[in-house]
């Protein structure tokens, strides 16, 4: 039996007047890891916004292990086991690295796995630049910086929103080369991906978005090239 | 010698306004509200004080142990209740709602105290002083600036040392992601105007024990203030605490050539600033 630790049902979601979501149904497995893939504007983000509850839902359509969490506020969320790192990363820049990843436990009661020094085990580099601002690092670090964040409140569900927006190759394969620990720790991973061949090497399972709706949803091995041409545009190759 | 004397005098008035502005500076630098009640509620917490001597028989300096929990009560509702819900991307709302709380503030102390000068007394200290080298110092006017130095130096530990100061820090840098972080601006706030308004009822201790005070003197002291933290740099809390002592010591200078002069000087100091460095002496460097 397939342990479920999020469920998404028949989603909506809407900015003012705008519907950006359609009916998005979603279903993450403990240990998962699972790619969002999409153009610009195929209202990826705006999942994420959804699934983290800066956007608001209808409660029950998102379940975090059988628990309906689509009404709740952003804390709320993070308390109950969902972390995200934001598109564009989003480092406070009154913070220095260390606290910057502090402030990612704000509310975490107890210990867990993530800690700083595991963090630290994780992303060496950081530790040695722990005293400066975070804003003052090289793009691949403050992804660094993002990542141990949101892992610093030991959640259930990790979602990464376009990590390797702006980064070099190099850069994005050493970050992606940590998801392995991470998915270790007991984390089910979410990526959202414009990098279709990215994503189809990190993740057991891929969807592809289109106008606020999946258009395709499979494991990476069992999807052609066509198909997921045909779901990321529209149209046919 | 005499003009030595002058710029000491200054430097101690100088922690006095930096009192009354450490308040609106914490304010500011956390949700960028400007709070035009905040002088009136100086007052409020100076009447306060006043009621707890008067019905307790407390020296004021016990007295402001009581009234500090009360204000911070008070600001802790205030934010919680009224200002939380006009903050947004639209500054002018918060601006209209502390301006309406200033009159209802001000006219509510006229009415339960009518506007009598009032005074705090605490005795014998009040005239005490200390010969300092070649010069003499009032022993309040020095608490004053020790208990400004002492203020300032707490609430820089509490931002920079603490787990509370780093979510004030990154609620004012981004308070959507500090929400994905698990903190509550809402809460933030409310906390943030709770120990403001611990520090205004400091101020008021000082500015009740030093001067008289009535229910219409809350916007001068606003004024001060004002000029305080913009000279210091928005959000800067040393910066506040240089602020204050500049315009202490124009004022004292201004006073030294001529009495009516006193009042304008610190002005003229506060927009000499503004037109060399429009940021301040010490803005913030992500501002």
């Amino acid at each position: 039996m397939t342990d479920t630790v999020l469920s998404i049902r028949n989603l909506t979601a809407f900015y003012g007047d705008f519907q950006a979501l359609f009916g998005v149904d979603l279903t993450l497995a403990r240990g998962q890891a699972l790619a969002i893939i999409g153009a610009n504007g195929a209202g990826k983000s705006t999942l994420m916004r959804a699934i983290t509850g800066i956007l608001p839902s209808p409660a029950e359509a998102i379940q975090l292990n059988g628990r309906p969490i689509g009404a709740l506020s952003a804390p709320e969320v993070l308390e109950a086991g969902i972390s995200m790192v934001p598109e564009g990363r989003r480092l406070f820049p009154s913070l220095t690295v260390e606290e910057n990843i502090l402030i990612g436990a704000h509310s975490r009661i107890g210990n867990g796995y993530w800690t700083l020094e595991a963090i630290y085990d994780l992303f060496p580099v950081l530790k040695e630049r722990r005293h400066n601002p975070g804003t003052a690092l090289s793009g691949g670090q403050q992804q660094m910086v993002a990542i141990g964040r949101a892992l610093m409140s030991n959640p259930d569900v990790l979602l990464c929103d376009e990590i390797s927006l702006g980064l070099a190759p190099v850069i994005i394969r050493d970050i992606y080369a940590a998801f392995p620990r991470i998915r270790e720790s007991g984390a089910s991973v979410i990526v959202v991906e414009q990098d279709i061949g990215q994503a189809l090497k990190v993740a057991d399972h891929v969807c592809c978005m289109m106008e606020g709706r999946i258009t395709l949803s499979g494991a990476p091995g069992d999807l052609s090239r066509d198909a997921i041409h045909d779901a990321y545009f529209g149209v046919s190759a | 010698m005499i003009w030595v004397d002058t710029i000491v005098q200054g430097i101690l008035l100088g922690g006095l306004y930096a009192l009354f502005a450490a308040g609106l500076s914490l304010v500011f630098g956390i949700m960028r509200l400007v709070n035009l009640a905040h002088g009136d509620l100086i007052v409020l917490a100076a009447f306060l004080i006043l009621t707890v001597v008067n019905f307790l028989g407390l020296s004021p300096f016990v007295a402001v142990l009581i009234a500090a929990p009360v204000m911070f009560a008070i600001g802790w509702a205030l934010q919680t209740y009224v200002l939380n819900r006009v903050l947004g991307d639209d500054i002018l709302p918060p601006l209209l709602v502390t301006f309406g709380l200033s009159v209802v503030i001000q006219n509510g102390l006229l009415e339960g105290f009518s506007a009598d000068s009032q005074k705090l007394s605490a005795g014998p200290i009040e005239a005490a002083s200390l010969p300092l080298g070649p010069i003499t110092v009032g022993v309040m006017p020095l608490l004053t600036l020790i208990s400004a130095v002492v203020v300032i130096f707490a609430l820089n530990r509490l931002f920079y040392r603490t787990k509370l100061g780093r979510a004030f820090r990154a609620t004012s840098d981004d308070a959507v992601t500090a929400g994905l972080m698990g903190i509550r601006p809402r809460n933030v706030f409310a906390i943030a105007t709770g120990i403001a308004m611990v520090v205004a009822t400091i101020a008021a201790l000082y500015l009740g024990i030093r001067a008289n005070f009535d229910p219409s003197i809350g916007p001068a002291r606003l004024i001060y203030a004002f000029e305080a933290v913009i000279i210091g740099g928005l959000g800067s809390l040393w910066g506040t605490l240089a602020g204050g002592i500049l315009i202490g010591v124009a004022q004292a200078l201004g006073a030294a050539v001529n009495p009516e002069w006193q009042i304008l000087a610190g002005h003229i100091a506060f927009v000499l600033v503004l037109l060399i460095r429009p940021r301040g002496l010490f803005p913030r460097a992500n501002d």
